[in-house]
């Protein structure tokens, strides 16, 4: 973001994102991501992400337990599909009205603090809900099974106990399962990201920074931090909650594991490696994460042997071996390593990365050119 | 009053290992001012040092005895293990009591790992945020535990304790209460004294030595005591290695109350972290209290009784209570007034 933005550059970066995201089939076929259920992961985990950035970006509020509202969005659409029939939009839509009510409630508390103790209070509030869900709250949430959509539900307006074809969402007689629920996805994805496009850009989002860079000095101007930030907690809670609608939408089961605590963990982790505070780079960190669990924990070692069958044989076995603790079952440690390499050496994360890159380069073809010295920042 | 003494009793050994883990992430706070979100894997670094100690003198050599057959006429199978072949009758002793034995295993291991940590990772983070010291433990937290479940794998490891503390005490009886209305393993009650020692001698060891003067001057004022021409530096990473200590004869001595895995640690961390919210950040008298006092409240929680008035309170006991508190009375029960109290 060395550029300064103007509305030009945003709907440029709009049109090109939005462009990026649709055709994300196939340029992303190369190396192996071209499938839907993986393109959906993407789309669902950087709204997701998203949402997350918009309150610990913006904000500076590091919220642990935000995989909360991911649980409450799902529990939601499969009650919703329940209920009220296998169409996918008013699933989204009451879901993000549970997850924003269950936000306000949390938020109001939680936000009467900050720093480490607003990232416990958060973590203790989505610990609460996940030891509910899986204990007393079984009628609502089935528990360890998993909630599910059953023949013999109500869904009151697509004519229940009917059709016995497989239960997924249908949005007007379209499955939302493969290519069509990667596609709803992504244009639910583009509209989120639009939407946090105008925030970054609107008086609100500045106020939101300001809350980040100095509150004190905002609470002598008068003016009060909370009502900003609770409107930014709600905000990210909505899109978490749509993301878990999402979820449940491309494959209709919610289980209460998708709000422990390790889940508030890897929005954090996609959030950081991508760039806090930036509008891509939370989307291209889930992405990244998503590419590495669902690709790199595939491999095994007849996979390595054959990536690495050019080196001599005395070589391929202990480099095999080596790698082999990375891959297959020991991707997390990958996704340990990576994080901690990032927080250490690249705090600003990836998108920080592309601008050193992009500084080096400008600032060496300037030299060349008319001897101008870089301006400072 | 039976039911009562009895639930006071099985909180007590949780809030005990509840109250060592939050010891050390107290003195890590207080001190280096860091927030670790890896001191669970400590714990479990410990527990594991217990694992691999048992691995180790389990190893067994196998006879082949021609003169003897067993049942199916095929020659029979010695086993023996290496202790015991060497050292004989020490060596079976060894085997029987391996997990308090491991503790002289894990207290070298420990203070290496700490070390380490600190000087390597943690001391680059004194004066990064808060957010970003929590991101880098936790990364590193992970890798700790992917490492340990490459080594041995995801089931956990069941321990035994030795012979002679296995069984469950009636205290009831020696009481004078009824026989069998209160009993409690023996073994609880070695981890609830070791646990009580431990805190003891770490108390002790600030309030009655030098070292311990200048690490709690440093605590209340570390320019000042820096401006005195003290590197402290140098005390708080021998600090740090003391806290992972004290997390790692924890973990080394809960095996055989829990069978260890890879991610026990994690469990541990977050209720570790409330304990010290609840207990006051840097206050170490808080933290223990709180670990014990929140162990206490799970177990009273956890009673049918309870259960029947409030479904589901056990589950969420110990969160309830941190909210209330940081609600309340945010700097904790015995937190320093101005500590980190918005």
């Amino acid at each position: 973001m060395s550029a300064t933005p103007t509305p030009t550059r945003d709907l440029l970066m709009f049109v090109v994102f939005a462009a990026a995201v649709l055709t994300m089939p196939m340029w992303l076929a190369p190396i192996g991501a071209g499938y839907p259920d993986l393109l959906q992961k993407f789309a669902i985990y950087g709204l997701f992400a998203t949402g997350f950035n918009l309150l610990f970006g913006l904000t500076g509020y590091l919220s642990f337990g935000h995989a909360a509202f991911l649980g409450v969005g799902s529990y939601t659409a499969v009650w919703t599909f329940k209920l009220l029939g296998m169409n996918p939009i008013p699933a989204a839509i009451m879901a993000i009205a549970a997850s924003g009510i269950f936000a306000v409630a949390i938020g109001f508390v939680s936000l009467r603090r900050s720093g480490i103790y607003f990232s416990i209070l958060t973590l203790a509030f989505a610990q609460m809900s996940y030891n509910l869900a899986y204990s007393v709250l079984t009628p609502i949430t089935n528990g360890e099974t998993g909630l599910r959509v059953l023949r013999s539900d109500p869904r009151l307006f697509d004519a229940a106990g009917q059709g016995d074809g497989p239960l997924v969402s249908t949005l007007f007689g379209i499955e939302m399962s493969g290519y069509p629920g990667f596609y709803f996805c992504a244009v639910l994805l583009i509209i989120g990201f639009f939407i946090a496009q105008r925030i970054f850009r609107s008086p609100f989002g500045t106020m939101l920074r300001a809350v980040k860079s100095n509150q004190n000095r905002m609470n002598y101007t008068g003016l009060n931090p909370r009502p900003y930030t609770l409107a930014a907690f709600v905000i990210s809670g909505m899109y978490a909650g749509l993301a878990g609608a999402l979820l449940c939408i491309t494959d209709p089961l919610a289980g209460a594991e998708r709000m422990q605590w390790t889940a508030s963990g890897e929005v954090v982790l996609m959030t950081i490696l991508g760039g806090m505070g930036t509008l891509l780079g939370p989307i291209l960190g889930a992405g990244l994460i998503k590419y590495f669990e669902n690709i790199f924990s595939a491999f095994n070692e007849q996979t390595l042997h054959r990536i690495f069958g050019f080196l001599p044989d005395f070589l391929e076995t202990p480099v095999v071996a080596i790698t082999s603790l990375f891959v297959g079952e020991g991707w997390q440690l990958t996704l340990g390593v990576l994080f901690m390499l990032i927080v250490i050496f690249l705090p600003g994360g990836i998108m920080e990365g592309f601008s050193r890159i992009g500084r080096m380069f400008r600032r060496s073809s300037g030299a060349k050119g008319s001897h101008q010295t870089a301006p400072a920042e | 009053m039976d039911v009562f003494l009895l639930q006071l009793l099985n909180g007590l050994d949780k809030g005990g290992a509840y109250a060592l883990i939050a010891l050390g992430l107290t003195l890590i706070f207080g001190t280096l001012g860091v927030v670790n979100f890896a001191h669970g894997a400590l714990f479990m670094l410990g527990a594991f040092c217990a694992v691999s100690f048992n691995k180790l003198i389990t190893l067994q050599k196998i006879i082949i005895d021609p003169t003897k057959t067993t049942a199916w006429g095929t020659p029979l199978e010695v086993r023996t293990p290496y202790a015991e072949a060497m050292f004989g009758d020490f060596g079976q002793w060894l085997v029987n009591y391996s997990v308090p034995v491991s503790i002289v295993l894990a207290i070298p291991v420990m203070l290496i790992i700490g070390f380490v940590m600190e000087r390597g990772l943690i001391k680059h983070f004194y004066n990064r945020p808060h957010a970003d010291q929590i991101l880098v433990t936790f990364g590193l937290a992970i890798v700790l535990q992917e490492v340990i479940k490459t080594l041995f794998g995801a089931n956990p490891i069941p321990q035994s304790a030795p012979d002679a503390v296995r069984g469950a005490a009636d205290i009831g009886a020696m009481l004078g209460f009824q026989a069998g209305a209160i009993v409690y393993p023996w073994w609880r009650m070695v981890y609830l004294l070791f646990s009580a020692a431990i805190i003891a001698g770490v108390f002790a060891f600030l309030q009655f030595t030098t070292f311990g003067m200048v690490v709690r001057a440093g605590m209340a004022d570390r320019e000042t005591v820096g401006l005195l021409g003290i590197n402290i530096e140098r005390r708080f990473t021998i600090v740090f290695a003391i806290a992972a200590v004290v997390a790692g004869l924890a973990g080394v001595m809960y095996t055989p109350i829990l069978p260890p895995d890879y991610h026990i640690g994690m469990e541990f961390l977050v209720l570790s972290f409330v304990v010290v919210v609840v207990g006051g950040m840097g206050s170490l008298p808080g933290a223990v209290a709180a670990g014990f006092l929140l162990g206490i409240l799970q177990s009273f929680a956890s009673m049918n009784e309870v259960k029947d008035v409030l479904p589901g309170i056990d589950q969420i006991i110990i969160y309830l209570v941190a909210v209330v508190i940081l609600l309340v009375r945010p700097r904790g029960l015995m937190g320093r007034r101005g500590v980190m109290e918005n």
